[in-house]
């Protein structure tokens, strides 16, 4: 069936601030999905609140709202656009409800307005609970027995009718509290009772236990002629038990027989026929190991993050394809992209493995609960592609940049043997690793399998890994021979480890490997297995066989991506990757991507010239470099991940466009930096540079209480730490690896505030400053802002733009660079300079239409310069911006909600009104927060002062100094270190309540309360027209 | 120990044998299969007979080898082609790792070797004779592939009898897998397999309510001995033919068939049915394609095409109860999304079954 021509403009919905369990996954969908409608002629009408999405970028989106994401905001979007379609089904778990509720609200009828896509009775009959079960009881397909209980009777019995085990999830707690596996009725009772206890809403699920099961996903589509098809599927390496996102998942299945793989497929088709889905779907199954019994686990009836993950896995679009569905098209009316004259309506052959490796924060917060279970924790994910299993699986290791040197984590190399089996009960996020160190002690295969349940295949692989590791050992440097050599790159060990282990340097076994001739080469994802011919230029690569690769002799420029989404580094640096191909293309440069994030825009295929689906270590970026032929590469764009691989490039003769690595040196060695400053006389925080324990004390003395401790080359404020007093200094001390040298500073405090420029190495640009809603002390990505900036005197913005400019012209820093400053009064202190782009470029470029990526990479290109000092920072908009962190402490349990200086929040989110106070209304605003008869705030250990007091009778609620929270309140504001407010911040995330711990916080709350009601307008409407025609003057070299 | 791949186009490639080596040199044709899973049907399919198979997935064997899944009693391929063949399989049901399998029956198994280029060239090139040695050097003359009728290999020598369902099913075997016969027990029917060369009235003693003429290898036109024996079932019975069955059924009408460049072999071939204009995955395993020119005076219809090469994959008969598939709809290995097609057969004997008793 051809498109549907009676509508003419699509809203889409985003899914918003990045949290965990709804990431960059679904900016890459909605991505797709808005070029998808775009190339079809519709208008596309985005709303997503989430500025750092590619999605949200003029290229894909006729109109743009930064607005709530909740029913009325969304109805007064729909009642100013009339739109004729709406596409729901990309925006995740957040699209999809909001769909439903747009429905039941009538809003759709209202307004007559299409859901795109599978119809509301699909998506309910996927989403509802009970009308699944009764669907799937229909179509004879299992679904395991459960029931929510209120008390533990109804639990005790359905425990008695259903059999042991049995899994008891308390619902809305953090990280599956209280919730576990009971094998009899006195354990049953126990962690009913404890769940319930534990459950905010009193509320408990309990199943029929599939823990150990095999846990296979397919990725299912269909088209509204009932045409399906199998994308892909998946095993989690990590049987039942472990939640998909947390688990090391490979694809395709690698221990199915045809006869099982063939089953489940079977039945995930008559699902997605049942359901009447038009696109995208995924099926989760449980399959015993020991026979074909299997239940259904979840079906969600949208792209997802394993659809994203399916999509790179195979070379097929599915959120493409998906969108294309939504507007009529049949699967065999759209050809296949990769191989480009074959049909969409096939399924993928893999001639590969794929190894996914979830990312996790707990490296930064060594206090959470570690333990996986039910609730997703990890924050992003990596992808390896090869040949072998085992390569694949130490590409996704090698990308993680954990301090793992391959498959060893260096610090269970001490611990004792007792201890890492107990710890392998514990099944923490550190799981894998231990099972390694296990096999490497001797632990048999049938030990390990006893107690993870993973598959006997896949541990059998991990132990040639171990033997391989023996092997290394056994071999040296001068003796290794080509053979030798070729079976461990083959299999996956880096330059980096082989040179540990065998005393040399990188560069030496670069060199012999080289010389002994053991090379990579590039294979093609193709999608069809080398069967037809293909145009992709999707590569990656692998130790063994025949070279794909067809370099060209055109300029090119490499661009490294950021690796996976962590807190500190998150979709922004995907965004400016993503900036940075669209500028080089433009340029006519062919543009390289090398990334390892399934989950993003930058590895779509159809992005760069070329994406090479790699590890960002230096040995896999030299390999494409050396096999392109690569002079040119662009670090400033991908973050802290990219720019800490600077240096290396340069020792290997690379010219780095923008950012060398003398420039990072001057900017974070702090002794260098100051240098810099002082020559420049631009006033900065007094500090020191510490290489030990006395010289911390001395240091002390020297700057006097309060300090600012942290570690040089950090992302996301990583192991900062305020400290106010002596004792504060000794329990610091008492830490076990204190990463020497630290930076101690005098902790300062003021306003804080930054601004993003781009360089020519002379000129500056500088659209806009933002003004910190917090005070200083609270990391940058976890503090509110605001712009233009409220509280700053011209005379202080004047000298903040000042000192930019002195730096640039002394650094003659062409490129991205983000500039902190603290400010008194019209006193201005430099806190830091980062050569690179930041969380806030894509704010900046969106809000203001100066597309600064654009401009930095045409920059660095040499091709062009900046007229003039652009600094439209004094300009009047016509609008207030606020940008708001949002955390995802929910899922990290043992996380404490307080801000401070180490950044703790997973994502964003700006708010555009005319007003400040309109603008913090949206920013708080979360649908839920509806005006009740009395609402109340808890603040514990803080003062209510007049200023406070007379928000608060403005805003129309009471501010209550309490030690308990009550249906009426909505918020809560404990700004102590203590226990007893830790152990109520942590009470308010299992609630779901909002906890401040800064005043200025809680005060912009206040102030957002006093607006009753608010406008929706897109940022084109803010913007006016024409703006993004910004002048570059042409330079002749 | 190094083994070797040598194609007829005077390519060849280096890998390992993990069977012991041959003691003298392997020769066939050179095909490749591209599902992911499904080897062990794929060995003992008898299509595949004397056949030398690539594997396109990299890691084979990860599941074993088990009881349940032969498609005949032994593997019929001449040699297999891997990357990985792995010696730790896992599953709960297997009882051989792949290459004990493979070593019990004698067919060498060579690995370690870039079956992707391998396929790139079969793809560019075609299928054609190889050789799997294990001297680097080669005898050119090795490259002439016997005529031979590889049908006669794998037929069975006597009739046989399963199941005792109310419609009696007589499958012509020119080389069956077993999941044909299943497809009917499962649906109620006595099976009696018939020697590929059984004569009509033998046929006709048997009194069958249907006739399918299954699959199997090699090219169709070896057989034209048989085909007016074919014409006969198919003027008197419902019929339905398989891959190799469907080939016959054409030329035995009066048709034509010829070879496809490097075949169709994979468990996701997307055919349309033109009756219902669905798109589904198909399960394929053929080098001989039948030549839709031909069909003007055959009788037939084409329903089912191929949409990557637009191929024809079924045929429907204007006047008589025939139904014809080049895709494999008992799967095994691949999706049995086209498992209908056994329905609608199931239906077409039911019709004719009436009918005949109307007109008694």
């Amino acid at each position: 069936m051809p498109k549907d021509t009676s509508i003419q403009s699509i809203l889409v919905i985003g899914s918003g601030p990045i949290v965990i369990g709804q990431a960059a996954e679904f900016d890459y969908a909605g991505t797709q999905g808005c070029a998808a409608l775009k190339e079809e002629g519709y208008k596309v009408i985005l709303v997503n609140n989430n500025p750092a999405t590619i999605m949200s970028d003029k290229n894909f989106a006729d109109r743009i709202y930064f607005e709530p994401l909740t029913v009325d905001s969304l109805e007064k979007i729909i009642e100013k656009e009339r739109p004729d379609g709406i596409l729901a089904t990309l925006g995740g778990q957040t699209g999809l409800n909001l769909a439903f509720q747009l429905s039941e609200a009538g809003v759709f009828e209202r307004y007559g307005v299409k859901l795109l896509g599978s119809s509301m009775e699909s998506i309910k009959k996927g989403e509802d609970r009970e009308a699944f079960r009764q669907l799937m009881k229909k179509l004879n397909e299992p679904v395991p027995e459960s029931i929510i209980v209120h008390d533990v009777a109804e639990a005790i019995q359905f425990g008695e009718t259903i059999g042991f085990p049995i899994i008891v999830r308390p619902a809305y707690t953090l990280g599956g509290t209280g919730g576990g596996i009971a094998t009899s009725l006195a354990e049953l009772e126990s962690l009913v009772k404890g769940g319930l206890n534990e459950s905010a809403i009193n509320q408990c699920l309990i199943e029929k236990s599939i823990a150990g099961f095999k846990e296979i996903e397919y990725e299912v589509m269909r088209d509204s002629m009932n045409t399906c098809i199998t994308i892909c599927n998946m095993e989690n390496i990590d049987p039942v038990g472990i939640h998909t996102g947390d688990s090391i998942v490979v694809a395709p299945s690698q221990t199915l027989t045809d006869e099982e793989y063939q089953m489940l497929r079977t039945a995930s088709i008559k699902i997605i026929s049942a359901l009447e889905i038009i696109g995208g779907c995924n099926i989760q199954f449980a399959l015993d190991p020991q026979s074909k019994n299997y239940y259904l686990i979840e079906v969600n009836p949208r792209v997802s993050r394993s659809s994203a993950l399916a999509s790179k896995a195979t070379g097929y679009p599915i959120a493409r394809m998906a969108a294309k569905l939504a507007v009529g098209y049949t699967l065999s009316e759209i050809t296949n992209p990769v191989t480009g004259d074959t049909f969409a309506s096939f399924e993928p052959a893999l001639d590969y493995e794929i190894v996914k490796f979830p990312k996790w924060a707990f490296d930064k917060f060594p206090m959470a609960d570690r333990k996986l279970g039910t609730q997703m924790k990890a924050t992003g994910e990596v992808m390896g592609i090869d040949r072998n299993l085992e390569r694949a699986l130490l590409k996704a290791v090698h990308s993680l940049e954990g301090k793992e040197s391959d498959l060893a984590n260096p610090s269970f190399l001490e611990a004792a043997t007792e201890h890492l089996e107990k710890m392998l009960i514990e099944q923490t996020d550190e799981r894998f690793f231990i099972v390694m160190e296990l096999l490497r002690r001797g632990k048999s295969v049938e030990t390990l399998h006893d107690t993870t349940k993973i598959d006997y295949y896949f541990l059998h692989s991990f132990l040639e890994l171990v033997k391989l590791e023996s092997h290394v050992a056994d071999l040296s440097f001068h003796s290794v021979t080509k053979g030798q050599m070729q079976i461990l790159k083959e299999k996956g060990f880096s330059d980096q480890y082989l040179a540990k282990e065998w005393n040399v340097t990188e560069r030496e076994i670069r060199d012999k490997r080289k010389m002994l001739g053991v090379l990579p080469v590039y294979k093609m994802v193709d999608t069809c297995a080398a069967e037809f011919e293909a145009q992709s230029n999707y590569f990656y690569s692998s130790y063994f066989g025949e070279n794909e690769l067809v370099k060209s002799n055109k300029r090119k420029v490499l661009i490294i991506g950021s690796g996976p989404i962590r807190i500190g580094q998150g979709i922004e640096f995907d965004y400016c990757s993503v900036q940075g191909v669209f500028a080089l293309k433009e340029e006519n440069i062919e543009t390289i991507m090398i990334n390892n994030n399934p989950e993003t825009v930058s590895t779509d295929f159809t992005i760069a010239d070329r994406l090479y689906f790699e590890p960002l270590i230096l040995e896999d970026i030299l390999n494409v470099i050396e096999a392109e032929g690569i002079k040119e590469v662009i670090v400033q764009l991908g973050g802290q991940t990219a720019l800490n691989l600077a240096e290396k490039l340069e020792d290997y003769g690379l010219t780095l466009l923008g950012t060398e690595s003398r420039t990072i040196d001057r900017l974070e060695d702090r002794k260098l930096f100051y240098q810099l400053l002082d020559d420049l006389n631009i006033p900065h925080i007094d500090g020191e540079v510490v290489y030990t324990k006395n010289e911390l004390y001395s240091a002390i003395q020297k700057l006097g209480f309060p300090i600012l401790i942290r570690p040089s080359f950090v992302i996301g404020g990583k192991g900062m730490e305020i400290i106010g007093c002596q004792a504060e200094v000794e329990t610091y001390l008492q830490k076990k690896d204190i990463p020497y040298p630290i930076l101690v500073d005098k902790f300062y405090q003021g306003i804080e505030a930054e601004f993003d420029l781009a360089a020519d190495g002379n000129h500056i640009c500088i659209p806009a400053i933002m003004e910190h809603i917090e005070k200083t002390g609270v990391h940058s990505g976890d503090s509110m802002s605001i712009l233009p900036p409220k509280n700053l005197s011209n005379d202080a913005q004047k000298k903040m733009i000042a000192y930019g400019k002195a730096i640039v012209q002394k650094l003659q820093y062409k490129g991205l660079m983000n500039i902190q400053f603290i400010i008194n009064g019209d006193e201005v202190f430099v806190l830091e300079v980062n050569p690179r782009a930041s969380r806030t470029v894509p704010i900046v470029s969106k809000v203001t239409g100066i597309p600064l990526v654009q401009i930095a990479t045409k920059v660095l290109l040499g091709k062009y310069q900046l007229s003039n000092d652009e600094i439209t920072v004094y300009q009047k908009y016509p609008f207030v911006c606020v940008k708001y962190p949002v955390f995802s402490n929910y899922a990290l349990k043992g996380l404490d909600a307080k801000v401070g200086p180490e950044m703790k929040s997973t994502g964003e989110g700006i708010a555009l009104a005319s007003t400040y106070e309109e603008a913090l209304k949206k920013a708080f605003y979360n649908g839920q927060l509806k005006k009740a008869d009395t609402m109340q705030i808890a603040i514990l250990d803080h003062t209510i002062d007049s200023k406070l007091g007379s928000l608060a009778v403005a805003a129309g609620v009471e501010l209550v100094l309490t030690e308990e929270m009550t249906k009426e309140t909505v918020a809560l504001f404990s700004p102590n270190d203590s226990k007893k407010s830790k152990k109520l911040r942590e009470e308010a995330i299992k609630k779901r309540i909002l906890t401040f711990t800064e005043v200025e916080t809680l005060q912009a709350f206040l102030e957002g309360l006093t607006v009753e009601d608010w406008n929706v307008q897109s940022v084109e409407e803010w913007l006016g027209e024409g703006t993004e025609n910004f002048k570059l003057k042409e330079v002749h070299i | 120990m190094e083994g070797y791949l040598h194609l007829k186009n005077n390519q060849s490639f280096t890998g390992q044998w993990l069977t012991p080596p041959p003691n003298q040199q392997i020769e066939g044709e050179i095909v490749f299969f591209t599902g992911m899973t499904g080897y062990q049907e794929v060995l003992t399919d008898p299509s595949y007979k004397d056949q030398i198979i690539v594997f396109t997935y990299p890691l084979i064997g990860n599941y074993g080898i088990n009881e349940l899944d032969f498609e005949s009693k032994e593997p019929h391929v001449a040699g297999v082609v891997v990357y990985e063949a792995t010696n730790h399989p896992s599953h709960y049901q297997s009882t051989y790792s792949l290459k004990e399998y493979l070593q019990k029956w004698d067919i060498p198994l060579l690995g370690h070797l870039d079956t992707r280029a391998v396929v790139k060239t079969i793809r560019k090139e075609g299928t054609m004779p190889a050789v799997l040695s294990s001297n680097e050097l080669y005898n050119k003359d090795h490259f002439v592939l016997p005529k031979e009728e590889k049908v006669t290999k794998v037929t069975a020598s006597t009739n046989g009898c399963y199941g005792d369902g109310e419609t009696h099913i007589v499958l012509v075997d020119y080389g069956l897998k077993k999941s044909i016969i299943h497809s009917f027990l499962k649906r109620n029917c006595r099976v009696t397999t018939v020697p590929f060369n059984t004569t009509f009235p033998e046929i006709k003693k048997l009194k069958p309510d249907g006739i399918v003429l299954s699959n199997g290898p090699g090219d169709p036109k070896e057989l034209t001995s048989i085909l007016p024996n074919v014409k006969k079932m198919l003027e008197h019975y419902p019929t339905l033919g398989i891959c190799l069955g469907h080939q016959l059924a054409v030329l035995a009408l009066g048709g034509d068939t010829k070879k496809l460049p490097f075949g169709h072999r994979g468990a996701n071939h997307p055919v349309a049915d033109l009756k219902y204009g669905k798109v589904f995955m198909s399960s394929q395993n053929h080098s001989y394609v039948v030549d839709e020119e031909s069909l003007l005076k055959t009788g037939f219809e084409k329903r089912f095409i191929n949409l990557h090469d637009q191929s024809v994959e079924g045929l429907i008969h204007q006047i008589l109860p025939i139904q014809t598939v080049q895709f494999h709809p008992e799967a095994h290995p691949g999706p049995a999304d086209g498992e209908y097609i056994f329905e609608e057969f199931m239906n077409i004997i039911k019709v004719e079954k009436r009918s005949v008793i109307a007109y008694a």
